[in-house]
C-alpha cells in the first residue's frame, strides 16, 4: 500500500496487446498489471502470472464440509441423543448422504467466494484507483510501474511503438481504501 | 477451408449486427441509465399489488392458522406444496443454463444466463415461502435448524427427507446467489465506470466491490466460475432429487416410486425453460436486446423443451405401466384415480397430459420453434401443465386414503390459498422488474468474450476464407 508512479497505455485490440505484453517484459519494464473488460485467455501466461490455487482451496473447503456433516450427524445420533428408530442403525450412512453432499457444496462454494474476495480485495465500500474508466468498457489498459531505473520518456515511446494509445503518467495508490465512488479522494499530495 | 471454423456452419451467429465492444456496453447498459418506461411502471405496480394481496393472505394464515386453507382430513398438502415444487422446478433452468451449459461449452448460454440465474434466485425465494408458512406456527420456523437447544438438546431428524429439503433448498439458494453475484461484479463495474449521476456512482461503486478488471482477478474469476459451475451441476440435480424424495420415500401409493428423481429433474428443467422463454421474449422486446437474445437462442431453448417434455411423457407412461405390471391393488387404485374419467380429478390428469406431453410435440417443426408468438403461448401452456403435474401427484394420490368414509370431500382451495400463490407471483415479478431496471440483464463481459468468435462480423470474415481454395489460402496466410 503505497503511492507509486505509473505509466498507462490503452490498447484497442487484444491482438495488439499480446505482442506488446511480450515486448514490454522482454525490454525489462516492470509490468504492474493489464486491466481488461473481459477475461482474455492466455494473457495471464503471457504476463508470467502463476496459475491460481483457488481450486485447491475449494477442494479443502469441500472436504471440510463433508467431514463436518458426517461427524456432526454421527455424534448426534450415536453419542448425544441416540434414538432407537425401530431398531435401525444409529449411523445410517445412506440416509446421511444428501445432507453431507449439500454441506460439501455449501462449504466449498462459500469458502471459495470468500477466498476469492479476500485475494482480489473485493468488498462493499472498498475503493481502488482506476487507471482508465474504459478498462471496463472497450479498452485493454496496460500499466507499467515507474522505478528508479525507468526513463519515463523512453517508456512512453516504447508503449507507443507497441501500439498503445492515450499514454499518460499517473501517480496513484496501488492498494485499496474505504471510500465512495461519488467523491474524489485526495490520496496523492500535489 | 471449413476446418478453420470455430463452430460448424449450421450455427447462426450468437450476436447479430455489426458490434464493437463499446456498442455491446451501450446496448446492454442503456436501459439501466434511462428513465423507467410506462410499461415498466405499470408492470411493477401490478406486481407490488399482487405481492400485497399475497402478504395479506399469509397474514390471515398466520393469525387464524392453516384452517384458512381448505386442507382437509386426507389432503394435508394441497396447493402450498404443489406451488413449492412448481417454483423450485422453475428455478432449475437457470442453473442448468449457467452451470451445466458452461461445462458443456455451449456458447449460446452467454446471451441468456444472467436473466435465467436471476429467475432461479427469485423462484427459489418464492418456493421457500410455502414450506415455511405451511408449518403453521411460523415463528417456530427456526426449529428446523440443528442448533444446541434447551429442549434436550433435541436434534432434528437427519433421516427425514423434509430435513434434507431444508438443507438442499438453502444450499441451492446460497450457491446460486453467490454464483450470480460473482458473475455480476465485472458488469456492475462497467455500469459504475459509465455513471454520470452521483447516486449511481455511489450505488454501483458499492455494488461492484471495487472491481478493476485486473488480469490476475480475471484469472481467479474464471477459476471460480468453473468450480462453482462444477459444484452447481450436481447440486441442481440433487435439489430436485431431494424434493422428489419427499414423495418417493413415503409409502403412499402413487408417491412410492423409484422413477421420481430423474422424472422430477427432467420436469423441473422443462418448466424452467418455459419460464425463461416467457420472461425473455418480453425482456428482449422491451429492452431492445434482439441482437443478443436472437431467434437462435429461442429455438435452442425450444429444442430443450421438446426433449425434456418427451422425457416427462415417457415417465408418465412408465408410471402407468409399472402400476399395472406391479399388480399392487393399492398402486393400481391410485392410478385409476388419475386416469379414470369418472373420478373427480381426472380432468387434471388429462390437462397435465395434454399440456406437458402432447403440446410440446409441436416443437418438432422448425417453423413453430422460430415463431415468437407460438413460443410464448407454449411457454405458458407448459407451466400450466407442470403445475398440474404436481397437483395430480399430490392431490390425486391422497384424496382417497385407506378409509373410504373420508373419500367424499372434494378439495378445492380457498381464496387465501390462491392469494398466497398469487402473492409469490407478485414477489417474483417485483424482483424481476427491479432486476431488469437496475442490473445488466445480459452478461456484458461474457458477450464481449464470445463476440469475436461468434459474432456476425466474425462469421462474415470467416466466410471469405472458407470459400477460398487451399492454395489461395496458403498463398495469402502462410508465413514463409
Amino acid at each position: 500500500m503505497s503511492v507509486k508512479k505509473f505509466i498507462v497505455g490503452s490498447f484497442d485490440d487484444e491482438k495488439v496487446l499480446f505482442p506488446a505484453v511480450k515486448k514490454v517484459r522482454k525490454a525489462g519494464y516492470k509490468l504492474h498489471d493489464v486491466y481488461t473488460p473481459f477475461p482474455i485467455h492466455g494473457l495471464d501466461t503471457a504476463m508470467g502470472l502463476r496459475d491460481t490455487s483457488l481450486h485447491t482451496a475449494g477442494f479443502i473447503y469441500g472436504i471440510t464440509g463433508t467431514t463436518t456433516a458426517l461427524t456432526f450427524m454421527g455424534w448426534v445420533f450415536t453419542k448425544d441423543w441416540p434414538l432407537n428408530i425401530g431398531g435401525k442403525p444409529h449411523f445410517p450412512l445412506p440416509a446421511f448422504i444428501p445432507i453431507t453432499f449439500e454441506l460439501t457444496v455449501l462449504f466449498s462454494a462459500v469458502g471459495m467466494v470468500l477466498t476469492f474476495c479476500y485475494l482480489c480485495q473485493l468488498a462493499p465500500f472498498v475503493k481502488k484507483h482506476h487507471f482508465s474508466l474504459r478498462a471496463t468498457d472497450d479498452q485493454f489498459v496496460m500499466v507499467l510501474e515507474v522505478n528508479k531505473r525507468t526513463n519515463e520518456e523512453d517508456a512512453k515511446a516504447f508503449l507507443a511503438a507497441a501500439g498503445a494509445k492515450d499514454i499518460n503518467v499517473q501517480e496513484a495508490e496501488d492498494g485499496w481504501w474505504l471510500g465512495r465512488y461519488d467523491k474524489e479522494d485526495i490520496l496523492v499530495k500535489g | 477451408m471449413s476446418a478453420l471454423r470455430y463452430e460448424s456452419q449450421v450455427r447462426s451467429p450468437l450476436v447479430t449486427g455489426e458490434k464493437t465492444y463499446h456498442q455491446v456496453t451501450e446496448d446492454i447498459v442503456r436501459p439501466i441509465e434511462g428513465a423507467p418506461t410506462r410499461l415498466w411502471k405499470i408492470g411493477l405496480t401490478i406486481s407490488v399489488l399482487l405481492l400485497c394481496f399475497g402478504a395479506y393472505s399469509v397474514y390471515r394464515e398466520v393469525v387464524y392458522g392453516i384452517g384458512e386453507w381448505n386442507l382437509n382430513k386426507t389432503i394435508g398438502w394441497g396447493w402450498d406444496i404443489t406451488n413449492f415444487v412448481w417454483w423450485v422446478g422453475i428455478g432449475h433452468a437457470g442453473t442448468l443454463i449457467s452451470a451445466i451449459l458452461l461445462l458443456f461449452r455451449q456458447g449460446w448460454r452467454t446471451g441468456v444466463n444472467r436473466a435465467a440465474e436471476a429467475m432461479t434466485i427469485f423462484a427459489v425465494m418464492c418456493a421457500g415461502q410455502f414450506p415455511i408458512f405451511h408449518m403453521g406456527r411460523v415463528w417456530m420456523a427456526f426449529f428446523v435448524m440443528p442448533y444446541p437447544n434447551t429442549r434436550g438438546p433435541l436434534w432434528v431428524n437427519f433421516n427425514s427427507p423434509l430435513l434434507w429439503d431444508v438443507f438442499a433448498i438453502s444450499t441451492y439458494f446460497t450457491v446460486s446467489l453467490l454464483f450470480w453475484y460473482c458473475g455480476l461484479l465485472p458488469d456492475l463495474a462497467t455500469v459504475r465506470d459509465r455513471a454520470k449521476e452521483k447516486w449511481r456512482k455511489r450505488l454501483y461503486g458499492n455494488l461492484a466491490f471495487g472491481w478493476t478488471g485486473s488480469t490476475k482477478h480475471w484469472q481467479r474469476h474464471e477459476a471460480l466460475s468453473l468450480v462453482l459451475a462444477g459444484l452447481s451441476t450436481p447440486l441442481v440435480l440433487s435439489v430436485h432429487t431431494i424434493v422428489s424424495f419427499d414423495f418417493a420415500t413415503s409409502v403412499i401409493p402413487g408417491w412410492h416410486t423409484t422413477i421420481f428423481p430423474p422424472y422430477f429433474v427432467a420436469g423441473a428443467i422443462f418448466s424452467g425453460f418455459a419460464m425463461v422463454q416467457t420472461l425473455l421474449i418480453i425482456t428482449r422486446k422491451v429492452l431492445n436486446l434482439e441482437d443478443y437474445i436472437t431467434m437462435e437462442h429461442i429455438e435452442v431453448m425450444n429444442k430443450v423443451i421438446v426433449l425434456t417434455g418427451s422425457i416427462v411423457g415417457i415417465a408418465y407412461i412408465t408410471e402407468l405401466f409399472i402400476s399395472w405390471y406391479g399388480q399392487n391393488p393399492y398402486e393400481m387404485a391410485a392410478f385409476k384415480n388419475r386416469y379414470d374419467l369418472s373420478t373427480p380429478y381426472a380432468w387434471s390428469y388429462y390437462l397435465m397430459m395434454s399440456c406437458n406431453v402432447i403440446a410440446p410435440q409441436f416443437f418438432w417443426f422448425r417453423k413453430l420453434r422460430r415463431n415468437l408468438l407460438f413460443t410464448f403461448f407454449m411457454s405458458i401452456i407448459v407451466n400450466v401443465g407442470m403445475w398440474f403435474e404436481r397437483f395430480v401427484i399430490i392431490v390425486t394420490s391422497i384424496y382417497r386414503d385407506y378409509i373410504p368414509s373420508s373419500w367424499s370431500t372434494y378439495y378445492a382451495p380457498t381464496i387465501w390459498e390462491v392469494g398466497f400463490y398469487l402473492g409469490t407471483f407478485g414477489l417474483f415479478f417485483t424482483c424481476f422488474f427491479l432486476f431488469a431496471k437496475f442490473f445488466p440483464v445480459i452478461a456484458i463481459a461474457e458477450i464481449k468474450h464470445i463476440l469475436k468468435k461468434n459474432g456476425e462480423s466474425y462469421k462474415e470474415a470467416m466466410d471469405k476464407e472458407e470459400n477460398e481454395s487451399v492454395e489461395q489460402f496458403v498463398h495469402e496466410n502462410a508465413h514463409h
